[in-house]
């Protein structure tokens, strides 16, 4: 398969997941807003902008810099969600011919969509209708991808670029969470910081799937057990793990070089990171087991340009 | 009041009655309205069909191309826009007597032009022998004088051309120009056949309708006939510009068709002469390049070095024989429509034959005598410049404004190599589907020319439709659309 394929069909996946991921959260969090207390809201949507990875710091000190956090998440939000979308269907455009025509019809009709809605100012007045095309068309999307498209080395690199992105945002979202209830690990929760952590959940689609393992007792070092660690769930980071190596592994076994079996080996790692380490150790230096992880996204990341993409010239003569 | 029934009247009681007949050839009709025999059968299906029916066909077969995404980009508006190829529903037909004379002017056209290519980027035989004037090959500015020297790997300069004829009032086919860089409108070709016959299938079972479904097939052996010695299995890929392209919907096309690689440039890389393409398991040695870029474009180290379309080096593995590129550079100088002039004359040279198609009367602006004559009557002449294509650049001169000519009579005089003049002709007319009712338009022909080991004409071509009334430009960039051609057994 040639290079720049590859490289479209990563980033096809991997954009339309951020989209996905975007729309989720600020769902959640429009949700949470309805019905809380109006002087914590400055302090959500500053984290919220740095779960989406905006710039802006999560401090309270930083408010002063941002008179108006809502409106700035908002926009960022939708330029995520739109772009992303858009990024998604101009990947496609250009792969055309590789994935089949039920896929492109689908992303098509979406960006579509998402510009007709977005002209008409749904995401104003409406944002929880917005919210839910994007969830509902992105699920879609996976699965017509599943049933109509080859599941040969293209189908992987979507797959790869899907739950990279996926473990690296959920590493990101959970220890901004962690960071800022962190005292609740220890003491008894009020109802509002207990509405926070159901959020958390709902942002990872998360909350009936926990409920169905530990029941609706809500307890932090749960929660991070479950998005964490959790095989069986797919918006877990180990979930996210395992579908990464087990991708990358597929993709080592067409290639099959020596360069392309230290991808597959990273990927490895970090999975083996999340089966093997206890619980107690993870709990104990939470915020760096959460950075980890996002770094060891960004190296597979890195390492899958140098060996299948971008690589050097002299190091393919060679091999 | 709805009146359901009014349209049905109007059709069945006569499609025709608004149908022009004058001094230009009329496919279906002859000069007494009776149908030509080979329209017989399309023409009762007419006659017999509610004017529902056809509305619902046109429909069907719009949808039918809007949903396999059958576009192109027009540029030249605020932002370049994608539409569907404006398509009319009725067949050109052919018979199979005019066919053969066809089929037979073209291969002996495409051969003639090969052997040309050969000589002037070798011997110069035809140049010595005074044939074509030397001035003009060395001032046309699609002569490669990089190609100078280099024989292209059997002989074969232009595998793909596409030749459009046009036919005059007296029936006879004659060739209107040559396009030999990078023809393109055969995946309009293709795929209008498979519209019209999930459109039209009575109409196909009553007439014998020669495939063209081979052409893909026919293309590929042609390219895999070019590939260097001992590369028995070769590694064949398109080269295109890239989404960006207007035809960009033929390559995905054609490469899925053919079942080979689309590539762009920065797909592709030289190394020690050799050209490989990026995969994701490793590089992979490229063997033939049905190349879709334009020559300028093709390596930034060897033409314009502004272009990222091309590959660095491609030029230099090119000539080191490590890989072919079809077509080959520089056969834009045989198209130059100031050449074209001289085609009978080439034909006679290389292959001592009459042509078998003729051209049209061609005045080239450079002789004094012809420009006097051409620039005292500008009404009656179109002036086409010689390095353009896709109808721009060019003055129709009875249907111009005096400003228009005068700009181009000052155009003609500041450089009058630039431009030829040929009198205003008058294309035949094929019947179109206009919302109930027949009516004739102008037509031209493209039929797509295949040489490798041999040369291969798939039996059909591209039938592009003036759309407009009266109008004498089929460019589809121009507003012009297609139909399908048929060609009967």
């Amino acid at each position: 398969m040639l290079s720049r394929v590859a490289d479209n069909l990563y980033w096809m996946s991997r954009y339309l997941e951020r989209a996905e991921h975007t729309a989720r959260v600020m769902g959640v969090q429009l949700n949470l807003m309805l019905e809380q207390d109006p002087r914590t809201s400055d302090r959500r949507w500053l984290r919220t902008l740095a779960a989406l990875g905006h710039s802006a710091p999560a401090a309270a000190d930083a408010i002063t810099e941002h008179p108006d956090p809502f409106a700035l998440a908002r926009n960022h939000a939708l330029r995520q969600v739109t772009g992303g979308i858009a990024s998604a269907r101009e990947n496609a455009r250009q792969v055309r011919e590789q994935i089949s025509s039920e896929m492109w019809e689908h992303l098509n009709r979406l960006f579509h969509e998402v510009k007709r809605i977005e002209a008409a100012g749904v995401w104003t007045r409406q944002p929880l209708d917005f919210v839910s095309v994007i969830l509902e068309s992105s699920h879609l999307f996976q699965g017509v991808t599943d049933s109509t498209m080859n599941h040969g080395e293209g189908w992987q690199f979507i797959q790869v670029g899907r739950f990279i992105e996926r473990a690296s945002a959920t590493a990101r979202l959970l220890d901004l969470y962690f960071r800022e209830f962190r005292e609740s690990l220890r003491e008894a929760m009020d109802s509002g910081v207990h509405m926070e952590w159901i959020g958390l959940l709902r942002s990872c689609t998360a909350f009936e799937a926990y409920c169905k393992v530990y029941t609706a007792d809500l307890r932090p070092e749960r929660v991070a057990e479950f998005l964490l660690l959790n095989a069986e769930f797919p918006h877990s980071v180990r979930f996210a793990a395992d579908s990464v190596q087990r991708s990358l592994d597929a993709i080592n076994e067409v290639a099959s070089s020596k360069r392309s079996a230290r991808v597959a080996k990273m990927a490895g790692r970090l999975r083996a990171g999340l089966i093997f380490t206890p619980l107690e150790e993870i709990v104990a230096s939470l915020s760096e087991f959460f950075a980890d992880i996002q770094k060891q996204c960004a190296r597979i990341h890195s390492a899958i340009y140098e060996v299948y993409i971008t690589y050097p010239i002299e190091a393919a003569i060679e091999a | 009041m709805a009146t359901p029934g009014l349209d049905e009247l109007r059709l069945n009681s006569d499609p025709f009655s608004n149908y022009l007949l004058d001094s230009a050839y009329d496919e279906m009709f002859h000069g007494d309205r009776r149908p030509r025999p080979h329209y017989q059968a399309l023409h009762e299906l007419l006659l017999g069909l509610p004017a529902g029916e056809m509305r619902r066909k046109k429909q069907a077969a719009d949808a039918s191309f809007l949903n396999q995404g059958i576009t192109f980009t027009v540029y030249g508006r605020e932002e370049a826009t994608e539409r569907i190829f404006p398509h009319d529903l009725l067949p050109r037909i052919i018979t199979s007597a005019e066919w053969e004379t066809i089929e037979r002017g073209l291969a002996q056209r495409i051969t003639a032009l090969n052997l040309f290519l050969k000589d002037i980027y070798n011997e110069g035989r035809c140049l010595a022998a005074g044939i074509v004037p030397r001035e003009m090959i060395y001032s046309c500015k699609h002569f490669r004088r990089q190609m100078r020297g280099f024989a292209a790997p059997k002989g074969i300069y232009v595998s793909v051309m596409g030749t459009d004829l046009v036919r005059l009032p007296d029936g006879r086919f004659v060739v209107l120009e040559d396009n030999l860089r990078v023809p393109s409108g055969v995946s309009y070709m293709l795929t209008s056949r498979q519209v019209m016959k999930r459109t039209f299938p009575e109409l196909f079972q009553r007439t014998d309708v020669r495939p063209i479904d081979h052409y893909a097939e026919a293309l590929l052996s042609t390219l895999r006939a070019l590939a260097p010695e001992g590369r028995p299995e070769p590694n064949i890929v398109l080269l295109t510009p890239g989404v960006y392209n207007s035809a960009y919907f033929e390559h995905t096309f054609l490469a899925r068709q053919m079942g080979i690689e689309l590539v762009e440039g920065r797909d592709l890389v030289v190394h020690d002469n050799v050209l490989y393409m990026r995969t994701t398991t490793g590089l992979r040695r490229v063997d033939v390049i049905y190349r879709r870029v334009d020559d300028d474009f093709i390596d930034p180290l060897a033409f314009r070095s502004d272009s990222i379309l091309g590959v660095a080096g491609l030029f230099n593995a090119y000539r080191a024989g490590n890989v072919t590129l079809a077509n080959a550079l520089g056969t834009g100088v045989a198209d130059d429509k100031a050449l074209y002039a001289y085609v009978p004359k080439l034909i006679r040279y290389f292959l001592s034959e009459d042509p078998i198609l003729d051209n049209v009367e061609t005045y080239l602006l450079t002789e004094p005598a012809e420009r006097r004559h051409v620039l005292a009557h500008l009404d009656q002449y179109v002036v086409k410049a010689v390095g353009e294509s896709g109808g721009y650049g060019m003055l129709i001169g009875p249907h111009s404004t005096a400003e228009q000519r005068e700009e181009f009579r000052v155009r003609i005089e500041a450089d009058p190599r630039n431009y030829i003049a040929q009198p205003t002709l008058m294309l035949s007319r094929a019947p179109c589907f206009f919302d109930g009712r027949v009516e004739p338009r102008h037509v031209d022909l493209r039929p797509y020319i295949l040489c490798g080991d041999k040369v291969t004409i798939v039996p059909g071509g591209l039938t592009r439709v003036a759309l407009r009334t009266g109008s004498l430009v089929v460019n589809s960039s121009q507003g012009g659309g297609s139909k399908d051609t048929w060609v009967l057994q």
